[in-house]
């Protein structure tokens, strides 16, 4: 029998990570991968895992993530009862939006306290993995946990700027718990971002945390609880992607190109995104396509290699692209040559021109240039 | 205020399609599958949409459990509405009697209770088997500015082939003044699109009237369009200038699909205006190897190839290996070509694999025609041009 759990999903929380692409948008709608979004792998983590009562909680710059989640219907969460519920900022103290996770809990008491699932999945957006959530549900009621935070085993050092790493016992019991700790270059286990909760535990701590004016989710209640709460780590083994700089969205993104990470992502269960209704893609003769993902609606003259093609993207004749990351609607023009490149949505890039960053510094260009 | 539609689509989806053999073995011919991403349904259905009326009856019969899976609810063409929306009108039993649609014009007659429901001024009658782009809110303007009782969409087609249609000889205003259902001796080439617009009460009249005639058989084209034009009905013909094909036969559909190629294609789907709905595959972008080849080719979502692909059509998630060869051909969903394996000038149907070492149809220039494999089978060996292989029929 499957665990009723409602999930939470935050949508702004790491958008300072990511100031390039996160400027007009939500962390949530980073377009990713040729034709999703961020939110598109967690929410399909939910759907997939039966979890069809989903919290979205926004804080600013939210239209495109309106616009892309619509009813919820593409990802079978235009519900009766539940789907997708989008939770703008709420306070009835100040007029000031929330500023911490915490805050943002207290903003949602009232969505949490309505609810009747047993359990709640909160996450971010940051993460792209398959993850059964069902599993860590299970997990987390074996353990007798009051907590329990998923951690993936990286050896690169974090790039985000706030962090947090575990370290459990043998049996899963985190000891210790550390915010943003200097990190050496060897194994450490990162939390990433996906924790799971009784409801009335979370609600009851919530409450709690209101009546002491707590204000910090990890240093109040994680950190200063580890000794007294159970708080167990749940270890996930597979392919986990943390977003957490340009650079590394991009690293990630390249790593997309490789059979075993798409078998991983998207292979056996379904990835869900906005449907567009593009047309299939455009392979004019002459065209030359090595190692690289293409998306609907897009149209190639020219010499794509190495690359990632969002929808309705246009490569004119005569223009070589390699190792980029081509958003939506892009057009290149004729005989432009682009390495390392990523474009956002819309740019246009006229001919004969010639743009060039490296792996570790990809050349942006934000969203509706021209150049 | 009487809640009503002006006008009601109703569309005719019930046939069996034999002229495509294997591909309809167990679907109905709207549902075929189409350029990549398409079914022939989508083309009806967004027309509809994209000219303004949400509300269409499909008419199933032959083999509709993929149809009906396929439309559901109508959502991807905008078709789940409260008040109209789109509507599967499969034979039912009725307390006087029980019947099968026996012919166009029957399977409309037995749901004159669903159309009066949106108390229409006008119905238009589809063809759930042509790819066309047309704007049917202009047919309907054009019908009320002659105010005919029926408007007939009509195209010109080749002398030579004028036979093969029902054609409308008219005079210099449009209105036709004799209707001749696939004619020895064509006397114009202007073809009936299979397209009608009605006044609905003009409609039931003639409909109820073809019901009680004991030698009708019950079709539009032999039967109620002559008897309105003996009856002196207006009939005008309203002309179609643009791309339209009948996908009936196994090389109208090879050829339709070639037509969606090059860069400026005989028939474009990429119209922002005039978008093509579907039910979209829920795969990732397809990948392309670091050893493929794709030429003059449309390849869908969730396609993996590594091999060489030339004037080809790549329904989702197909697969082309390493060293494998797809020239000419259409591949429908799921299908896989496997290392080193050869498809030449094929129509190859879902889920299909073509096993290593396989080759599958000869060069068009051969001249045996287009190879055909139906659905959800397995071929090892050689299959000649021109031959049809399904489960029940295995090559050599």
């Amino acid at each position: 029998m499957a665990h009723s759990a409602v999930g939470v999903i935050f949508s702004n929380i790491h958008d300072e990570n990511i100031p390039e692409l996160s400027r007009h948008r939500t962390m949530a709608s980073i377009p990713y991968g040729g034709r999703y979004r961020l939110i598109d792998f967690t929410l399909s983590n939910m759907v997939n895992s039966g979890i069809t009562t989903v919290g979205i909680v926004t804080k600013n710059n939210y239209q495109s993530l309106i616009d892309h989640l619509g009813s919820g219907k593409d990802w079978d969460l235009a519900r009766k009862d539940g789907g997708i519920i989008l939770l703008p900022p709420y306070s009835d103290e100040t007029d000031a939006p929330y500023t911490t996770r915490l805050e943002a809990l207290m903003g949602i008491t009232g969505f949490l306290t309505h609810r009747n699932e047993d359990y709640v999945v909160i996450t971010d957006c940051d993460g792209i993995a398959r993850v059964d959530l069902q599993e860590i549900l299970h997990f987390h009621e074996e353990k007798g946990a009051d907590i329990t935070m998923v951690y993936h085993e990286e050896t690169e050092p974090a790039q985000s700027s706030y962090y947090i790493t575990l370290q459990p016992d043998e049996t899963g019991r985190v000891k210790g718990l550390k915010i943003n700790p200097k990190l050496k270059n060897s194994k450490y286990d990162l939390y990433v971002n996906v924790m799971v909760m009784s409801r009335e535990f979370l609600v009851n701590t919530i409450q709690d945390a209101v009546t002491r004016g707590l204000s910090s989710f990890g240093r109040d209640i994680l950190t200063k609880n580890v000794d007294t709460l159970r708080i167990f780590g749940y270890k996930f083994g597979g392919y986990y992607a943390t977003i957490s700089s340009l650079q590394n969205y991009y690293s990630h993104s390249m790593e997309l190109l490789q059979k075993e990470v798409r078998d991983e992502l998207f292979g056996a269960r379904d990835v869900y995104t906005k449907v567009r209704d593009s047309a299939p893609s455009k392979y004019i003769e002459g065209a030359v396509v090595k190692n690289s993902l293409i998306s609907d609606g897009c149209v190639i003259e020219g010499t794509v290699e190495n690359c990632i093609l969002f929808r309705g993207v246009k490569v004119g004749k005569g223009s070589v692209i390699k190792n980029s990351i081509i958003m939506q609607d892009t057009v290149i023009g004729t005989n432009v040559s682009l390495d390392a490149v990523i474009t956002d949505k819309n740019v246009v890039i006229r001919d004969r021109r010639h743009l060039a960053g490296c792996e570790s510094l990809p050349y942006f260009i934000a969203k509706g240039r021209m150049l | 205020m009487l809640r009503k539609k002006e006008c009601v689509a109703m569309l005719l989806a019930g046939g069996q399609g034999s002229r495509l053999y294997a591909l309809t073995n167990n679907i109905a011919k709207p549902a075929v599958a189409f350029g990549a991403k398409y079914r022939i349904i989508d083309f009806p259905l967004s027309n509809c949409i994209n000219s303004g009326i949400d509300t269409v009856g499909v008419l199933t019969q032959y083999e509709p459990l993929e149809l009906n899976e396929y439309i559901g609810n109508g959502q991807p063409w905008d078709l789940d509405r409260a008040f109209g929306g789109v509507h599967i009108l499969s034979p039912y039993q009725a307390k006087k009697k029980q019947s099968w649609f026996e012919g166009t014009a029957n399977a409309i007659y037995q749901n004159i209770s669903f159309m009066k429901k949106y108390n229409p001024d006008y119905v238009l009658i589809l063809s759930g088997d042509h790819i066309y782009k047309m704007n049917y809110a202009e047919m309907l303007r054009a019908h009320k500015a002659t105010g005919a009782d029926c408007t007939i969409a009509a195209i010109e087609v080749p002398m030579k082939e004028a036979s093969r249609f029902g054609i409308l000889n008219t005079r210099e205003d449009g209105s036709i003044y004799e209707f001749e259902e696939k004619p020895k001796q064509p006397k114009s080439n202007l073809a009936s699109m299979g397209i009608y617009i009605f006044n609905a009460e003009k409609l039931f009249k003639y409909l109820e009237a073809d019901d009680a005639d004991p030698n009708s058989e019950k079709d539009f084209g032999k039967n109620v369009l002559p008897a309105m034009l003996n009856a002196g009905e207006k009939m005008f013909s309203y002309r179609f200038k643009g791309y339209w094909k009948d996908v009936g036969t196994i090389s109208s559909l090879w050829e339709s699909n070639m037509d969606l190629l090059e860069d400026d294609p005989a028939f474009d789907v990429s119209d922002p205006d005039w978008k093509i709905h579907s039910r979209n595959p829920l795969a990732p972008p397809e990948h392309i190897g670091d050893e493929a080849v794709v030429s003059n080719s449309l390849i869908a979502l969730g396609c993996e190839v590594d091999g060489y692909v030339k004037n080809s059509v790549l329904a989702s998630n197909v697969v082309v290996e390493e060293g494998a060869t797809v020239i000419d051909s259409v591949l429908m969903a799921g299908t896989v070509v496997r290392k080193g394996a050869k498809v030449l000038y094929s129509i190859i149907d879902e889920n299909v694999t073509v096993e290593e070492g396989a080759e599958v149809g000869e060069s068009k220039e051969s001249g045996k025609g287009i190879a055909v494999l139906g659905r959800n089978i397995s071929v090892a060996g050689k299959i000649a041009g021109g031959e049809i292989i399904d489960k029940d029929h295995k090559g050599e």
